[in-house]
């Protein structure tokens, strides 16, 4: 499975309330939410990002709050993963239950903001520029399955034998 | 090899003999909670198939954030989760009424020993102080939760942090909670478990072992617990019937890391914006100008916190230029804060008491921060822009802080006001 774009980068510690304040929780349309996202470091975040662009930050991204719209609103923009040196971990279990790639790199700082990069999720190895290769923390095989059904929801219809959404 | 009392809850959930750290288990929840966040929840649930709920008892729902309803959209989400609570026929259901979701798992016994509890709140580790595992989740793992009753979990490492000795009585857990922050940091605990243990904890009340567990997310735990004990089967005694699973750690469990802290010289502590860990001495932020205290939340709103704020209040006021917002965290802590005549010594000095819930917390509403004001409270998290404008600053301490803040309209040392 493979995932590739343009990497926005951010720092440490992003946190749930910069990814999503609390503030637009009660918002039920995801396209609305989406629009304020990143809005606590970069207002207008949501309207430069593209289909298929990279997050890479720093240590313990997603720290905070236990709300599924922060991995949600980015999925919402059209994020195709997020690279983190680390990550907080009710963050990480709602992007693979919702089908967001995240991959653990402790080099990710390594990487730069613009540039282009590959990631190879079944081998977590990450390509950078000047052909940089990176390994990161290659997720589980449950974890890959629920990734690669595109979802928690997914994976539990298929178990159920019901058809695809 | 023994194990520890994660290992243990975890691997009795999931029907296996033992478990190690990194095993991928698919466990049995005992209790889910869940609030406001039902709302999310309902669409996967169904999407995943899901009609009923797997077990309509083992299911705690409430509306503990957005309360009461202050917009239309607000009450819209409400009417979805009421309709479906009905629907399901959700035995502990208790609507807008009973107070924040962890509170409300204390006052009615809900959360006990040996218990795997899953909520959609960050906050859920709080019921580790009934020597259950509780972890917070998102609402599509609730979803999964609701439909077959179970859920996958890797099993956490642990971290075990005895606390040896006697702090002065102005100290609280919460400033053990702040001291461990600053020492440790919030990555310390991701995605472990912490066991807190050591005299300090075998006399500490339930309240105070509460907000000790309740900031262990802080420094990014997926589970904080402290074993059963006499204590707690006393608080146990007339809030359920059930009998009492007491799982406890082996003697040669092993441990991620183990440290004993001595809180004998422990001065209050106060993280400064815009982070938990940056947890300091008071003497560091004392004579900061603050604007609005706020005295609450699942963290510490709850009869032990009010009794001290009322105690450093009584027969005083609140400074002119400092507004004192508290919000007690349940309707039963309110309840008793009203007969012990705390609730009136607070209003006789300058608080405003609201309802019980959330509050500004969070900052969906009620208490919200203007661009340059400064905000004491007793929360968990002082994220910038969590509590209302970006401009704004939040630092977090004890409810002893807090009334002593209040009473002077600056961050003030409780020390000597509680003697």
């Amino acid at each position: 499975m493979l995932v590739q774009g343009r990497v926005w980068k951010f720092g440490d510690d992003i946190n749930t309330d910069l990814i999503v304040p609390g503030k637009y929780l009660f918002l039920t349309e995801l396209k609305e939410v989406a629009k304020h996202a990143m809005e606590g470091i970069d207002p207008s975040f949501a309207t430069k990002v593209s289909t298929g662009d990279l997050i890479v930050a720093g240590s313990n991204f997603g720290c905070g709050s236990s709300r599924e719209l922060a991995p949600a609103v980015l999925k919402e923009l059209g994020i195709g993963a997020v690279i983190a040196v680390s990550f907080a971990r009710i963050f990480f279990r709602n992007a693979i239950n919702i089908g967001l790639p995240v991959i653990e790199c402790p080099q990710a700082s390594m990487i730069s903001d613009g540039e282009y990069v590959k990631v190879d999720l079944a081998l977590g190895l990450i390509t950078a520029k000047d052909n940089l290769v990176l390994q990161g923390l290659r997720l589980n095989d449950f974890m890959l399955d629920i990734i690669q059904a595109g979802g928690l929801v997914a994976l539990k219809r298929q178990q159920r034998n019901l058809p695809p959404l | 090899m023994g194990s520890t009392m994660s290992e243990k809850i975890l691997a009795a959930k999931a029907g296996v003999a033992s478990c190690q750290p990194g095993d991928m288990l698919e466990c049995q929840v005992d209790l889910a909670l869940s609030h406001d966040a039902t709302v999310r929840v309902l669409k996967p649930f169904r999407d995943m198939g899901g009609e009923k709920v797997w077990d309509r008892e083992r299911i705690v729902m409430l509306i503990d954030h957005w309360v009461p309803a202050m917009s239309e959209a607000i009450a819209k989400n409400h009417q979805i989760i009421r309709e479906f609570a009905v629907k399901q026929e959700i035995k502990h259901y208790y609507d807008i009424t009973a107070g924040v979701g962890h509170q409300v798992l204390a006052d009615y016994g809900h959360a006990r020993p040996g218990m795997l509890i899953i909520g959609t709140d960050s906050h859920t580790c709080t019921s580790g102080a009934f020597g259950a595992f509780a972890a917070g989740v998102g609402t599509t793992d609730m979803a999964a939760v609701y439909l077959e009753g179970r859920i996958w979990l890797r099993v956490p490492e642990t971290i075990r942090i005895d606390l040896v000795g006697q702090p002065q009585p102005w100290i609280m857990s919460k400033d053990i909670a702040l001291f461990l922050l600053g020492r440790f940091g919030t990555e310390y605990a991701r995605y472990k478990a912490i066991e807190f243990g050591g005299e300090y904890i075998q006399g500490l009340s339930i309240d105070s072992r509460m907000t000790l567990c309740n900031m262990g997310v802080e420094m990014g735990c997926k589970a904080a617990m402290i074993e059963p004990d006499q204590i707690l089967a006393e608080f146990l005694k007339n809030r359920t019937r059930d009998p009492l699973n007491g799982i406890f750690p082996d003697p040669d469990a092993q441990y991620a890391e183990k440290h004993q802290i001595d809180v004998t010289n422990l001065r209050p502590q106060v993280a400064l914006p815009h982070n938990p860990g940056n947890a300091v001495d008071i003497t560091k932020a004392e004579g900061i100008s603050i604007q609005q205290v706020f005295l609450g939340s699942c963290t510490n709103g709850r009869l032990e916190d009010l009794q001290v704020a009322a105690k450093i209040l009584k027969g005083k006021k609140v400074a002119a230029n400092t507004r004192l917002i508290i919000t007690p965290a349940s309707r039963s802590t309110y309840l008793a804060a009203i007969q012990q005549g705390y609730i009136q010594t607070l209003v006789e000095a300058g608080a405003l008491v609201t309802n019980p819930c959330c509050g500004a917390c969070f900052g969906g509403f009620g208490g919200l921060l203007a661009p340059g004001e400064k905000c004491l409270a007793t929360s968990n998290r002082n994220f910038r822009g969590r509590m209302g404008s970006p401009e704004a600053e939040v630092y977090l301490g004890s409810p002893a802080i807090a009334a002593a803040t209040a009473l002077n309209g600056k961050i003030t040392n409780p020390e000597g006001y509680l003697c």
